[in-house]
């Protein structure tokens, strides 16, 4: 390809970074694909992305350098204009800002000045982040420190004055694992057995916890009776769509080869944090998992797809795959049994998008996380034109019992259509916060009781996410199940349950929720670019009493508005963008005292 | 699944690439129905090309005959039977049996949608078949509110991704921005820009292999850019000007035009088209010249002409300033 580049040269520091980053991979296909982490290199080293580091990196990569800053410039953890080394990211989405988040905001902002403030000559500045995935232990905070090595740290519950020690440069305190995972420990768990049980840096301490032992069978099984157990197990995608696994497992098998794994671990949806859990504390399952179902599909190579914003998820996978490689659990010959898998690591950037399958392929292949119109499906035509598997963490990590008790005999845990185990993020206003696991069929009150009931008196229920929607206190008996919460009108999606109490202003949850999707939104169709900042701007004017026209024409026009995007938007992104805002309206007197003459 | 039914699961296990023959390339026939009529059409036809032999006229932006669909704009879609949202007719392919509506209640909330979204935020008075699809639709822009004061020069291009400012209520939030002048031959008003991504395709691997713009930026922050918004002087462009031939809404613009509308001498029914036959190399380009008061004001070529498609190079697209010069 015939390039042409500016004149702007990149630094000496700036092309060790980039020269560092292509030695330490091992490319293979096109070059392109590593476009990301050759950013996440330069922004890691620099703290933003120079004209001369992105040219430098262009010629690297063969990418022409108008697509490579359109890339740059579609992820919120990549900065293409001069910024201090340490970015510190405070969360104040639905489940922090009620939580101590705003009252975190306002500290940074005292000791920071305005969010964003400061250029390369300063040492700091702060951003308001969306949900960072660690609602459980509120309020959130990530701190993003430039340097070589460059070095991220979550701070969680995070004080004022801790993170700014933290964002001067100390270590942030080791958070306290029961806050995270309450039933650590219990007796009766499946997919959290291992958690706080075992070091999740060891392979031999995993082993001797039953490690490796559902690979092993499934080899011996064979890939034809892996993917029956995974069929009779009645195993359904935990990321939130919720479609067959075994499904799109035997419909992949009869595509061309090569085919590609991925495992969607771009955990994003706000009030979602169970695959981080997972990726801290029990790594090695996840190999493991994706080991089987490359086995079981017939795919060489997995890519592990991590949100950019969970530094200790992806230190821990890393260890993980390396410890792996070391002992044959990956690579040509993986058990000594001619099965070759290997497992590719590759963050995200920043962008919640990026959590919808086809935008994620697209993130992949090093460009714009612009989701892909469906059909063709990624079973047919995936990554880099190819048939590919992606399944969530969640979902992948559920594999491993299905082989370990068999098909049939865990589609006997939960519910006839919503089988096994589920693991749930319960945050918001309740004593007890965290990953919580249950057969799938516990009612939505056990699920509070279990957690310790609710701080306060109970307003509100967010349920699946900002994708999903509210239930009112009326409907606690709702079991949570695929089947049951579609027949209360709401969804479980990614199992979010957040409790509001009655000190909190929904229409300020509404108003954040349709902030995050006017952010999030890719920008590729219609419907959902300007539906996103329309709802925004809809919100806004009735949360402030100024409708254009009466409060029922606003709201007819919000309505038609969630049709449009949800009829006629790319993907999931824009048909859910109303969801929550909808159902809350359906559910709440939110709007109804607002005057009604016309301005 | 019943054990006695399941399908025969034994498949070997790949142990790497295996040559996969070429998929058969069949010249079947597909029938469908749309608007309750059937139709024929070829195996591999869009929704948007069996509509058309009905004499259906499907409105569309983002989509051009010599580009390969994107199907971004969604002011195409239409309603299929069994399926949970409306799909777009530019590239969905026809199947067997496919029950289809263009024309429903619920296509034309959509559709209506899509253009008070575009109106509302974007400069549409140069689009040419903008105002018809807006009547046709019954198109309201104004229930979102008066249109927000343009940004100011290079605003919209430093927005960061993930953030934007509050709204204050008062007016609906625009792209509108100062034109960017920044070469002799042509212009881009991004205040006209629907970002149907058709100039990007053109830059690209559908005609010129240029590369010189991209979508940069995110959600309503999107926007075509080169590297760093640097000026097209210091970019890739070759100024072959096979952006400003797809763009739909004016937004890409010979700068004589430009000048002529400000100016408010630009007059299309005093106007003529005439093709000719490019002079510059042997290729053969037909060029459509377009005149105004015996001066050349901008060059075309015919979308379906066979040699360039609606594609030219800078020599035939600008090389005609000399002809207007009459010393």
């Amino acid at each position: 390809m015939d390039l042409h580049f500016t004149a702007d040269e990149a630094t000496a520091e700036e092309r060790a970074a980039i020269e560092g980053c292509l030695a330490a991979l091992s490319m293979h296909g096109n070059r392109r694909q590593y476009l990301l982490p050759v950013l996440h290199a330069i922004q890691g080293r620099i703290g933003w992305i120079s004209r001369g580091a992105l040219n430098h990196a262009c010629r690297a990569l063969e990418v022409p350098p108008a697509e490579a800053f359109g890339v740059a410039d579609f992820y919120a953890m990549f900065q293409t204009r001069p910024q201090p080394p340490v970015a510190v990211h405070v969360c104040d989405d639905v489940g922090c800002r009620f939580k101590g988040g705003e009252a975190l905001c306002a500290e940074m902002e005292r000791a920071l000045g305005p969010a964003g403030a400061g250029g390369a000559a300063d040492r700091i500045t702060w951003h308001r982040s969306p949900c960072l995935g660690l609602c459980e232990r509120a309020p959130a905070a990530l701190v993003i420190s430039a340097g070589d090595p460059p070095r991220d740290q979550d701070l969680a519950p995070a004080a004022g004055e801790d993170l700014l020690r933290v964002a001067a440069g100390q270590a942030a305190p080791v958070a306290d694992l029961a806050l995270s995972v309450p039933q650590a420990g219990q007796a009766g768990l499946t997919l959290l057995r291992r958690v706080g049980q075992i070091d999740p840096t060891s392979l031999d301490a995993y082993r001797a916890a039953g490690g490796f032992l559902a690979l092993r069978r499934a080899i011996e099984m064979g890939p034809d009776r892996v993917v029956r157990e995974v069929i009779d197990a009645k195993l359904v995608g935990r990321g939130g769509a919720a479609f067959p696994t075994g499904q799109k497992w035997l419909g992949a098998r009869s595509a061309p080869l090569p085919r590609y794994l991925i495992c969607n671990a771009d955990e994003s949806e706000p009030g979602t944090f169970k695959d981080r859990v997972l990726m801290e504390h029990d790594p090695f399952s996840l190999i493991e998992a994706m080991t089987i179902a490359g086995f079981a599909t017939g795919c060489e190579r997995g890519y592990l797809y991590i949100r950019g914003e969970y530094p200790l998820a992806t230190a821990r996978l890393e260890n993980a795959i390396r410890r792996c490689y070391e002992r044959g659990y990956l690579g040509a010959n993986v058990l000594g049994d001619g099965v070759r898998f290997d497992i590719e690591l590759r963050r995200g950037a920043g962008a919640y998008i990026c959590g919808e399958e086809t935008a994620l392929m697209n993130s992949l292949e090093g460009r714009r996380g612009e989701p892909r119109n469906k059909p063709p499906f990624p079973t047919q035509v995936g990554l880099f034109g190819q048939p590919t598997v992606i399944n969530n963490v969640e979902t992948m990590v559920n594999v491993l019992p299905i082989l370990l008790a068999g098909g049939k005999a865990y589609a006997a845990i939960g519910t006839e259509r919503s089988t096994g185990p589920k693991l749930f993020c319960v945050s918001g206003h309740v004593e007890r916060p965290g990953v919580y696991e249950f057969p799938f069929g516990i009612t939505l009150r056990e699920l509070l009781a279990a957690a310790g009931g609710v701080t306060g008196r109970l307003q509100a229920i967010l349920l699946g996410g900002a994708a999903g929607g509210f239930v009112t206190p009326e409907q606690l008996d709702i079991p949570l199940t695929f089947e049951g919460t579609r027949a209360a009108g709401a969804s479980l999606g990614s199992a979010v349950v957040m409790p509001f109490d009655d000190t909190v202003d929904l229409r300020q949850v509404l108003r954040r929720i349709a902030q995050f999707f006017r952010d999030e939104s890719c920008g590729q169709c219609v419907p959902c670019r300007v539906g996103t900042v329309r709802q925004e701007e809809l919100l806004h004017r009735l949360a402030t009493d100024q409708p254009f026209g009466s409060v029922e024409q606003e709201l007819g026009l919000l309505k038609e508005l969630g049709q449009a995007m949800r009829d006629a938007s790319i993907c999931g992104l824009g048909h859910t963008a109303s969801s929550a805002i909808e159902s809350a309206l359906g559910r709440f007197p939110i709007f109804q005292d607002a005057r009604q003459e016309t301005r | 699944m019943t054990g006695e039914s399941a399908p025969d699961l034994k498949i070997p296990v790949p142990r790497g690439p295996v040559p996969v023959a070429p998929p058969p390339r069949p010249r079947n026939t597909v029938e469908l129905t749309i608007d309750g009529r059937s139709v024929a059409v070829p195996e591999g036809a869009t929704l948007l090309e069996a509509a058309r032999q009905l004499g259906i006229d499907t409105p569309t932006l983002c989509y051009l005959e010599n580009l390969t669909p994107v199907n971004v704009c969604r002011i195409c879609v239409v309603e299929v039977e069994n399926s949970r949202t409306l799909v777009p007719a530019c590239s969905r392919k026809v199947e067997p049996g496919m029950v289809v509506k263009t024309d429903s209640e619920r296509v034309r909330l959509s559709r209506r949608m899509v253009l008070e979204l575009l109106a509302s935020s974007v400069d549409v008075s140069t689009a040419p078949q903008f105002q018809d699809y807006m009547a046709r639709y019954g198109a309201t822009p104004e229930r979102f509110g008066p249109p927000a004061p343009p940004a100011a020069a290079g605003e919209r291009d430093a927005a960061r991704p993930g953030h934007h400012h509050a709204p204050h209520g008062a007016d609906a939030a625009t792209v509108h921005q100062p034109v960017k002048v920044d070469n002799d031959l042509y212009v881009r008003d991004y205040s006209k820009c629907i970002v149907c991504y058709k100039c990007v395709e053109a830059c690209g691997t559908d005609a010129q292999n240029t590369f010189a713009i991209a979508v940069a930026g995110r959600g309503f922050d999107a926007r075509i850019s080169t590297e760093f918004d640097v000026p097209l002087t210091d970019s890739a462009c070759v100024y072959c000007g096979n952006c400003i031939g797809v763009c739909p809404t004016g937004a890409l613009m010979f700068k004589s035009e430009h000048d002529m509308r400000q100016a408010g001498t630009w007059d299309e029914t005093r106007q003529t088209a005439t093709d000719t036959i490019c002079a510059y190399c042997g290729v053969g380009c037909t060029l459509t010249v377009h005149v105004q008061d015996e001066k050349i004001v901008k060059v075309t070529s015919p979308l379906d002409h066979d040699v360039t498609h609606g594609h030219l190079c800078i020599k035939g697209r600008f090389g005609w300033e000399f002809v207007n010069q009459r010393e």
